[in-house]
């Protein structure tokens, strides 16, 4: 416990030196960056009214993340339903693998900024190709760790399998499930925060309602205070996400 | 005519010849152990025996038909026990025997799986974890799992060589005891890199000649009354002549065919699969 307040205190101490820091920029060399306490002072509306909706992109900070969160689920789901069954495919066939395994490579890559004006050009609208975009993006270290999961499934219990006669079903729920589990997990943790990544330049490109549309809205209405707290949230967000999914794969990894 | 018939089966890994015209026959009810040094072929030997790999030349025969795959009236006993470690021993045993015995109701494959668990006296650790086991407790559960899907045929794999010496020394007495008290014949065919421990478990002894193109000595008997106490390994006239010929066996296949047959280095390690990784 002392352990964890020395910590902690030391981990509040970077917050201030870097807090401390963005100030003595907007102090001396770039005039144009709102101090911290300006950044608060025009911000604080939207923090302290977060569930608040005045117009459709003048939205209380916890609506405009609600939204991001909504969106980025929908296309993290859609990336590990995708990527999790290619991943066993890759893993399991070495077909498969040397089939796909270049494409793979190829395509994982390109940046969110590429695909998603052809995820414009596809579906028309900018809602599914925002998803697709996320999607796309965060799919790959899904599909690889799990396919790395699969290989490193230890012999032994492929041999308990075949001497157990086990059903392929049974084989596949009780071994290759439970073996991949972990490595499955450390990818949708990898996968999520890509997802998130994501966001950000999906909502700016296609101007849809959320922390990264509001953050390009405000660049375009020159009050730059909202851009830091589109930055801020989201780094918080994306941070708490991540300690989320750290803490499911531990609970995994004890097994 | 006997259950299990092994003649002349031969096994290359590559350039690699691991066994070469081996003749092996098991009666119904036998417990036969193949003693050899580690590298033998020991393993390779069982695990064509069981099905489990495929072999180059020579038939293998069980109950009469040619065996191409693991047999449903087989288990097999694993030296590193394997079991799965996101299992508890009681889900590990009840796995063998849903898979043995699809057909029976859930209350009763369960009482087959406890039962089995009691047996090795894993009575009271039914829910443990293998992880929470210690050593001698894994292979107990293990052994469970082998016994409860009521084999005709059991392979060992040097099941006791992980554990320590006393460890070793019970298991041994409970795998004679269960092979006697499951009311039916048990065939077994163990392999193990000890010499006493087959003479403790086994009806007939052969020996494995260090390979590369390994062969089997001809078989030993063992007519000693069950059950067999450690203390008859040092006082027992038989047992001590069983272990000296074995000794013998094993000490001048090595002697000879070591320079001899051995070959080049190189070639071994050709056998290590090269696998892609990202």
């Amino acid at each position: 416990m002392k352990q964890f307040l020395n910590n902690f205190a030391l981990s509040l101490v970077g917050l201030f030196i870097v807090g401390g820091l963005w100030a003595l920029l907007s102090a001396t060399v770039s005039p144009d960056l709102p101090s911290p306490w300006r950044t608060w002072q025009e911000s604080k509306v939207y923090i302290l009214n977060p569930w608040e909706k005045r117009g459709e992109m003048d939205q209380g900070i916890g609506l405009m993340t609600a939204y991001s969160l909504f969106r980025v689920a929908k296309g993290f789901f859609l990336a590990i339903l995708i990527g999790t069954p290619l991943g066993f495919m890759l893993g399991s066939s070495n077909t498969f693998f040397k089939m796909f395994d270049p494409t793979i490579q190829l395509l994982r890559p390109i940046s969110p900024l590429a695909w998603l004006p052809l995820g414009l050009v596809l579906f028309r609208q900018s809602e599914p190709a925002a998803l697709f975009t996320i999607a796309l993006c965060s799919m790959w270290p899904t599909v690889i760790n799990t396919m790395t999961g699969v290989r490193a499934i230890p012999q032994d219990y492929l041999n308990v399998a075949r001497v157990l006669r086990l059903s392929k079903w049974r084989q596949f729920t009780k071994v290759w499930l439970p073996a991949t589990l972990p490595y499955m997990f450390t990818g949708y943790r990898l996968s999520l925060g890509i997802a998130w990544l994501v966001i950000v330049a999906a909502e700016m490109l296609t101007g849809t309602p959320g922390v990264g549309g509001f953050l390009w809205q405000e660049y375009n209405s020159l009050i730059y205070s909202h851009i830091l707290l589109s930055i801020l949230t989201i780094g918080i967000v994306g941070f708490a996400l991540d300690r989320m999914m750290g803490f499911a794969e531990t609970k995994l990894r004890a097994i | 005519m006997s259950f299990i018939e092994l003649k002349d089966v031969s096994k290359s890994y590559g350039p690699r010849n691991v066994l070469s015209g081996v003749n092996l026959t098991l009666d119904e009810g036998e417990f036969v152990s193949i003693v050899g040094a580690s590298a033998s072929g020991k393993t390779t030997l069982l695990k064509a025996a069981a099905g489990l790999i495929p072999y180059d030349k020579g038939s293998i025969t069980m109950a009469g038909e040619a065996v191409t795959d693991f047999s449903t009236k087989a288990s097999y006993i694993f030296q590193n026990y394997s079991l799965l470690p996101w299992l508890s021993a009681f889900e590990n045993v009840n796995l063998a025997v849903e898979a043995a015995f699809p057909d029976w109701p859930k209350p009763k494959q369960k009482e087959q799986s406890e039962k089995y668990l009691q047996m090795v006296g894993l009575g009271a650790a039914l829910l443990k974890k293998p992880s929470q086991l210690s050593g001698g407790m894994r292979q107990r559960v293990s052994i469970a799992r082998a016994f409860a899907t009521e084999p005709r045929v059991m392979f060992l794999d040097e099941p006791f060589g992980a554990l320590d010496a006393l460890t070793r020394a019970t298991l041994q007495q409970e795998l004679t005891t269960l092979c006697r008290s499951v009311g039916r014949p048990v065939t077994a065919l163990m392999i193990t890199n000890n010499v006493d421990e087959a003479i403790l478990l086994s009806d007939r002894i052969l020996a494995l000649s260090r390979g590369p193109g390994a062969t089997l000595s001809p078989a030993v008997s063992v007519n000693l009354p069950r059950p067999r106490g450690a203390d008859l390994l040092m006082h027992d006239d038989q047992a001590i002549r069983v272990r000296n010929h074995l000794a013998e066996f094993l000490l001048a296949g090595s002697d000879r065919t070591r320079p001899a047959q051995r070959p080049e280095a190189p070639a071994a390690s050709k056998d290590v699969p090269v696998e892609a990784s990202i």
